[in-house]
């Protein structure tokens, strides 16, 4: 496990979200802390991209608290905002803005100036290997470099904080590596969350998972604590087990 | 400041890197040649004025305001790009004017490019320039307010075609609230003080008063609470519906 010091990053008590008849997610309180990498797991449906959406500002919890470095997401939004990186869902980008301008777009936001900024912005399309695209529309850009272009908008900043919803999905098995070590490389000074589908991942990269399905916790360990649930040592059968076992005893079934 | 500068330059150079902007001002410039020369009758009416190209103004904006406008919010939702951009550290308030300003300059920008017909009456004639420069700045707070309607209408809808739709409904309703059209729907019920109210709306008084040379503090207070007001609207639109 990875250095972590004692004042949780993102502390998040009893949060709920309903819309309308449907109840989204149904009073999850977790922690992280720097230095931790959070695996967000659970079904289509389960609340996890409405978790991150609340996290993120872009949604107002029904009840419950979201605390991001001390700030309040209701009181002081902006703050929040300022220290946090996301990839939302689908990583949207303005379609006619060209890899560079939409980066500079998200610089001039994030109110980075001089030598300092033209250095940043360079040293994310190094990283993420955006060189041989960068005065391209995004529109004309293929999945894996869309997925790429959010990613790189949302660590351009070196955030203390970072929410990532699927950002692996849609890649190939080598761009996948390429975004888990550079999670790794990050993960030392940050707080990250990321949702997923593939568990491999969270044994690759994360320090933490947390299964939710329904809109509730079912489990929040290390990923060796989850594979120490297991009878044979897979990690997609504990998650089906602890899933469908939730799903048989509450009489929920999955909401999409 | 900042942010909104930021969302400004964005939302701007969006408008030239898609064809929009050259479609609009091409097809802004053919119409007001077509109705200044034909329908208005620039030069049988054998007057040093640009009174014809005026005249038509809020009846061209009516169609082509909407239409710059339709995109502005619509095109985030539908594209999901609005979470990203809600989830910056800019204010709504922050996004709501820069894109309406964008917006606006866009229009001020189609609007500069009808300077030929100045040249070409103060060739022929000698007009009043006063009175050109008065109808230009009127024209320009006409559009500002079309613009802000069709601005919280396009944060309504994912649809670019409902937006352009309905707006161009509720910019016909302001533009001839001091018409029998409108007002006869309201006096058989509501009092006299309301009907003189929705009177006072009307795009087109305002417009015809600032025609003739004489901007009243009256009308610029108008147009700008009006514009205040729908960007008002806006924000808490954006706001409710961002999510849905």
């Amino acid at each position: 496990m990875a250095e972590t010091s004692n004042k949780p990053l993102i502390d998040i008590k009893s949060l709920d979200k309903q819309f309308g008849p449907i109840h989204a997610v149904r009073g999850i309180s977790f922690s992280v802390r720097k230095g931790e990498v959070l695996g967000f797991l659970g079904p289509n449906g389960a609340g996890k991209s409405t978790t991150m959406k609340m996290i993120t500002g872009f949604l107002e919890p029904t009840s419950g608290t979201v605390t991001v470095c001390d700030y309040d997401i209701l009181e002081n939004p902006t703050e929040v905002k300022k220290r946090i990186g996301y990839l939302p869902e689908g990583a949207p980008l303005y379609g006619e803005m060209t890899v560079t301008s939409f980066l500079n777009f998200i610089a001039d936001v994030r109110g980075m100036e001089g030598g300092h900024r033209e250095k940043q912005i360079e040293e994310v399309i190094r990283k993420i290997n955006l060189q041989s695209v960068r005065n391209q529309t995004l529109e004309t850009l293929s999945k894996g470099f869309k997925r790429r272009v959010g990613v790189a908008q949302a660590i351009l900043h070196d955030p203390e904080i970072l929410i990532m919803d699927e950002p692996t999905d849609g890649l190939d098995p080598n761009q996948k590596h390429e975004v888990r070590t550079l999670i790794k490389e990050m993960a030392h000074n940050k707080a990250i969350i990321i949702s997923t589908h593939i568990l491999e991942e969270v044994d690759a990269v994360c320090t933490r998972a947390i299964i939710i399905a329904s809109g509730k916790l079912l489990f929040d360990g290390t990923p060796a604590e989850l594979l120490a649930r297991s009878e044979n040592g897979k990690l997609d059968d504990v998650f089906r087990q602890i899933t469908t076992q939730f799903y048989s005893e509450t009489g929920v079934t999955a909401q999409s | 400041m900042n942010n909104i500068a930021a969302v400004f330059k964005r939302e701007f150079a969006a408008y030239f890197s898609t064809p929009v902007a050259y479609v609009f001002i091409v097809i802004f410039l053919f119409l007001m040649g077509v109705f200044t020369f034909y329908l208005g009758a620039f030069y049988e009416s054998n007057q040093a004025d640009l009174e014809p190209f005026f005249r038509f103004h809020p009846w061209l904006y009516l169609f082509l305001i909407p239409a710059i406008a339709m995109r502005l919010w619509s095109e985030e939702r539908k594209s999901g790009t609005i979470e990203l951009l809600m989830t910056l550290p800019i204010t709504t308030w922050q996004s709501v004017i820069g894109k309406f300003l964008a917006a606006w300059c866009f229009t001020a920008v189609a609007i500069v490019l009808t300077f030929p017909i100045w040249i070409t009456v103060n060739y022929l004639g000698k007009p009043d320039n006063t009175v050109i420069l008065a109808s230009y700045i009127g024209s320009l707070l006409m559009a500002g307010g079309f613009l802000a309607i069709g601005a919280c209408i396009s944060g309504l809808t994912k649809n670019q075609v409902i937006a352009f739709v309905i707006s161009v409904v509720i910019c016909f309703l302001f533009l001839l609230s001091g018409f029998p059209l409108v007002l006869d729907f309201f006096r058989s019920w509501a009092p006299q003080s309301v009907v003189n109210a929705i009177a006072s709306f009307s795009f087109l008084t305002h417009f015809e008063s600032i025609k003739k040379g004489v901007i009243d503090i009256r009308d610029l207070i108008f147009f700008v609470t009006l514009i205040a007001f729908w960007l008002y609207a806006n924000v808490i639109v954006v706001e409710s519906k961002k999510a849905s």
